[in-house]
């Protein structure tokens, strides 16, 4: 074959078409504009909102002291949440029967207890302990078995000082929201190719490190997007501590204000505006941390598609 | 090319006559249905052993027998004259520990079909990967090592690259470097070029010649009838579970013996 060099070619004239039109579009907009102006409407004109009244009072010191405790509970139920979350997912994926059993039964137990009730139950712990202690299992009965006078106890505290609010709506949610986690990390897990353990177990890994650096960053992708979801959620979930109760914390102290002062309604919308703004700052972090764990998925320079995203984000 | 390719094993028939992989009835069930039915087979040192057969005849269960990803259901298995998966003492079999299992498994490279390289590292950490966690060699020895071995199957520039962004017979030459980086005495192959595109097979079958040039033991389980008959010392034909003829590649392939492996050949060929 002859290479022969075509000649240059003149660009072709771009294409300019009448575009298909859209007439349903403008149906939709007119519709919603009008349902949009009739809430603004209402927004503006009902005297119930109080807006004043609510701008001055929905960053008063106590609720700021409530907005700190909100952020602070969201954060350590949710590491304490994730940490346990992702030890009973291995536990139930163990080929230990025994471990396996009891991870079912934490999840089975804890998913089936409404949060408000379990919430309730740990405010009212103190009832069936009055002093917490730590010592030798069983050591009153063993004592009374062998007719000696024995008190192996080391240490212990009034359920009043461990068991404080804080503490016990804590504990509830932590304990609840591991269970979700571990669900959802087990999901994760299970979404791994099984080639790459089988790859890891050639190259001669044991089962925890391949666990720790093939099977769980691999996961992670499958498992932040819930975990997100999950985070704001809690968010969400901490305004259920008033019924521990634990006081220092955002809707109980809005409400109280709302209560004290009969503008009950205002302090609701501040609790619904404070609660968007929140967990919208939670969205922002989400979106990072998603692009953090896809690293290495899909085609194209890792590095450049993420700075796509970033600028196509970035507006 | 570098010649610490191959780990220094011997050339055919070792001097102390232990063969590198011996199988006596080897015997796999999955439920019901009986993969392996008596497989017996020796490989000594040195030697590039190809296993041929359709698809289903076990070829790939008896390849993964040998490094334990699958346990044995009856018959002896030895690596390097190591029960594998097993200790005995007297008459008496003890299963092996995680740990001892995982030790004999990081002397056995393998190679699959699918690559399987891990996703979410660059080429060069996955080569790094196991001698830095397995073996615990300092990260940077890892890494000068691994770009001498990603230089050796041609892949130098590509060690910051995600598998991802690599073509399949890429992917597959850094799945036989990240082996290599383990220093194994023994490669193990199942069908490493049957998910490639034609165009992309012919540079993994000459990092594999090449490995067997430089006295790798091999077991290979392929279809490339070439590379059989150019590198194989023997190959094995299996059926239905056990081996129906094995031989020098020229015999084989020219005056095969058994009915089932003329079909299949001429099925093939």
């Amino acid at each position: 074959m002859t290479e022969t060099k075509t000649p240059e070619r003149a660009q072709p004239e771009a294409i300019t078409a009448v575009p298909v039109r859209h007439p349903g579009r403008w149906v939709a907009i007119v519709v919603l504009a009008v349902v949009a102006a009739m809430f603004v409407h209402m927004l503006v004109t009902n005297d119930a909102f109080q807006w004043r009244f609510m701008f001055d009072n929905m960053f008063r010191p106590p609720v700021i002291e409530g907005v700190r405790t909100t952020l602070l509970m969201t954060v350590l139920a949710m590491i304490i949440g994730v940490g346990l979350g992702v030890v009973i997912a291995m536990m139930r994926l163990s080929p230990n029967p025994i471990l396996s059993g009891a991870a079912w039964l934490y999840t089975w137990f804890f998913r089936a207890v409404p949060r408000v009730v379990l919430l309730v139950l740990f405010g009212n712990l103190g009832i069936l302990y009055g002093r917490y202690e730590l010592g030798l299992p069983f050591d009153r009965q063993l004592g009374d078995l062998f007719g000696i006078d024995l008190d192996a106890r080391f240490f212990g505290l009034d359920a009043r000082t461990i068991l404080t609010g804080f503490m016990a709506g804590l504990l509830g949610l932590a304990l609840s929201e591991a269970a979700y986690m571990a669900e959802i990390v087990r999901a994760g897990m299970k979404a791994v190719d099984p080639g790459q353990q089988e790859a890891a177990h050639a190259l001669g890994m044991a089962r925890g490190p391949t666990l720790r650096r093939i099977v769980l960053p691999q996961a992670m992708r499958v498992i932040v997007p819930p975990t997100g979801n999950e985070t704001i959620a809690m968010l969400k979930d901490t305004s259920l501590l008033a019924f521990v109760p634990v006081t220092n914390e955002l809707f109980f102290q809005l409400q109280a204000i709302g209560a004290r002062t009969f503008q009950v309604f205002p302090m609701l919308v501040a609790a619904c505006l404070w609660y968007l703004a929140l967990t919208s700052v939670l969205m922002v972090g989400q979106f990072y941390i998603e692009r953090y764990f896809s690293k290495g998925f899909g085609s194209g320079p890792a590095r450049a598609r993420a700075q796509a995203e970033s600028v196509g984000h970035g507006h | 090319m570098a010649t610490d390719l191959g780990g220094g094993a011997a050339t055919t028939s070792g001097g102390d006559g232990t063969p590198m992989v011996k199988a006596e009835a080897v015997h796999k069930r999955f439920g019901h249905l009986e993969v392996l039915k008596g497989i017996d087979m020796e490989v000594l040192p040195g030697q590039v052993v190809v296993l041929l057969g359709a698809s289903g005849s076990g070829k790939s269960t008896f390849l993964r027998c040998i490094n334990h990803l699958e346990k044995i259901n009856a018959g002896r298995l030895w690596v390097d004259g190591h029960l594998v998966g097993y200790r005995q003492e007297g008459d008496k079999l003890y299963e092996l520990k995680e740990k001892e299992i995982s030790k004999s498994r990081a002397e056995i490279g393998m190679v699959f079909q699918r690559f399987n390289l891990f996703p979410h590292m660059t080429a060069i950490e996955n080569i790094c990967e196991a001698p830095c966690q397995v073996r615990k060699v300092p990260k940077d020895a890892a890494r000068e090592r691994a770009r001498k071995l990603l230089d050796q199957v041609g892949l130098a520039e590509k060690a910051d690259v995600y598998p991802a962004q690599l073509s399949g017979g890429q992917q597959q030459r850094v799945a036989i470097a990240r082996a290599l980086a383990m220093d194994p005495k023994l490669m193990l192959f199942d069908e490493p070029t049957s998910a490639l595109d034609p165009e992309l097979v012919g540079d993994v079958l000459e990092a594999m010649k090449q490995l067997a040039r430089n006295g790798m033991t091999m077991i290979v389980v392929t279809h490339e009838m070439g590379f059989a008959r150019e590198v194989g010392d023997q190959v094995v034909f299996m059926d239905q579970g056990v081996v129906v003829e094995k031989g020098e590649p020229a015999e084989v392939f020219t005056n095969p013996r058994h009915e089932r492996t003329k079909a299949f050949l001429s099925r093939i060929l």
